[in-house]
């Protein structure tokens, strides 16, 4: 479904890398890994639709990603290292905003079902910039939960969980690649999810 | 989606009043200082309105551009925003006009106040506060342009007033002399016109060429 040719970045005039290639069928997760400065990122918002690369092509169900513009971006669910949060915001206004940006309203009962979920019960009503680290992480992943997209791209989603949380968002990956789902993503931890296929692309 | 940034935008300056209030009394404070300096010499006071209503008015909706799109930009939201399979434009759109409704309506509601300082009539007054109701929202509509432009750069607030306060003049040649054909008995109305046209033109350009600008900053 997801595809890179020959994709190549550069940053400056350092060629952070190239000739990178890779596909990944439905229910596929590909984890980067690399050491620091080798370009995860880069690649995470390349595949997005973020930045273009500067070299290759990314195909989605073999069409290239930049012919596609919003049919691919309804297919994304993107979390980065910005938590993509407003801090004076509530965690439930929060959550309902970004998916109703992403194309996906939920109503007040689905945010508060997926908070509690995510371990958020009775934080519902605060604004975000009153909760530490881990929880507005969690406000940030309580996201993959709602939405209905295909293609997920997480740039180091475990930061700052302890192991109740890391273990619930393993589940919610295994569970996404049951369903036929794709994951991108980047850790430097090890991760223990059961799926199909596990590829690791490492980055020099 | 249209409807649910105008709602995210109004409640975050809601929950930020001081953001709101300071661009207010700025333009409170720069017009009521005129009178304070030149003296109550009404001949000059009538003449010199306008143009210092509307001066202050670019001014005042100039010292908020930069939030436009910096606390999105370094929490995350604006990428996010990006993202969206709806149309950037139609967001940029939605954010300019929330900015007008915290920034340039309460700007528009206080100039009758401010105007009666210069000893303006009636009808003037009318005629200023309708020029900038009309004109107010393309100056948050060029000014959205000016703040994708700038997003992430150091001494970005600088630079923003350079680049759009030269693209503000027909607004303000135009707003003022509304005022002034009033006060000189002759028509407005091809002023108003002359805005309005500006209004349309910006609802049209503008959204997309800060969208553009937008993702060119983000890449």
């Amino acid at each position: 479904m997801l595809q890179g040719i020959n994709l190549a970045c550069v940053r400056g005039d350092r060629e952070l890398f190239k000739d990178i290639n890779f596909s990944l069928e439905a229910g596929c997760l590909l984890q980067v890994r690399g050491p620091n400065g080798s370009g995860k990122t880069s690649l995470l918002r390349m595949l997005c639709g973020l930045s273009n690369p500067a070299a290759g092509e990314i195909l989605w169900r073999g069409t290239s990603i930049r012919s596609l513009n919003g049919d691919y971006f309804s297919a994304v669910t993107y979390i980065g290292h910005l938590s993509g949060t407003k801090d004076d915001l509530t965690v439930i206004e929060n959550l309902r905003i970004s998916s109703a940006l992403a194309g996906s309203e939920i109503s007040i009962s689905q945010a508060s079902d997926a908070l509690k979920h995510m371990g958020l019960r009775g934080r519902e009503a605060l604004p975000v910039k009153v909760l530490s680290q881990g929880q507005r992480r969690r406000v940030a992943l309580a996201r993959l939960l709602v939405c209905t997209t295909t293609l997920w791209i997480l740039d180091e989603p475990l930061v700052a969980l302890d192991v109740m949380a890391v273990k619930l968002i393993q589940k919610l990956l295994e569970q996404h690649l049951q369903r036929g789902g794709v994951i991108v993503m980047t850790t430097h931890q090890e991760i223990e999810v059961t799926a199909t296929s596990i590829m690791q692309l490492h980055l020099a | 989606m249209f409807m649910w940034i105008i709602k995210r935008d109004l409640l975050l300056a809601m929950r930020r009043q001081s953001d709101v209030l300071t661009t207010l009394f700025f333009f409170i404070i720069v017009v009521s200082l005129f009178p304070l300096s030149v003296g109550p010499e009404m001949n000059m006071l009538r003449t010199m309105a306008p143009g210092v209503v509307w001066v202050a008015a670019l001014l005042a909706s100039m010292l908020s551009l930069g939030r436009m799109f910096s606390n999105d930009y370094v929490d995350g939201t604006l990428e996010q925003m990006l993202l969206s399979p709806q149309s950037l434009s139609l967001l940029v759109l939605g954010k300019a006009f929330a900015h007008w409704l915290v920034t340039g309506v309460p700007l528009v509601l206080m100039a009758p106040v401010l105007g009666i300082q210069y000893d303006l009539p009636t009808d003037a007054l009318l005629v200023l506060t309708a020029a900038l109701l009309l004109g107010t929202p393309v100056l948050s509509l060029i000014g959205a342009i000016g703040a994708a432009l700038t997003l992430g750069l150091r001494g970005g607030g600088v630079l923003v007033s350079l680049l759009v306060l030269p693209l503000y003049i027909p607004v303000l040649i135009f707003g003022a002399g509304a005022v002034e054909a009033n006060m000189a008995g002759v028509a407005f109305d091809a002023h108003l016109s002359l805005i309005g046209a500006f209004l349309l033109v910006s609802i049209v350009f503008a959204p997309w060429a800060a969208a553009s600008s937008l993702r060119v900053s983000l890449e």
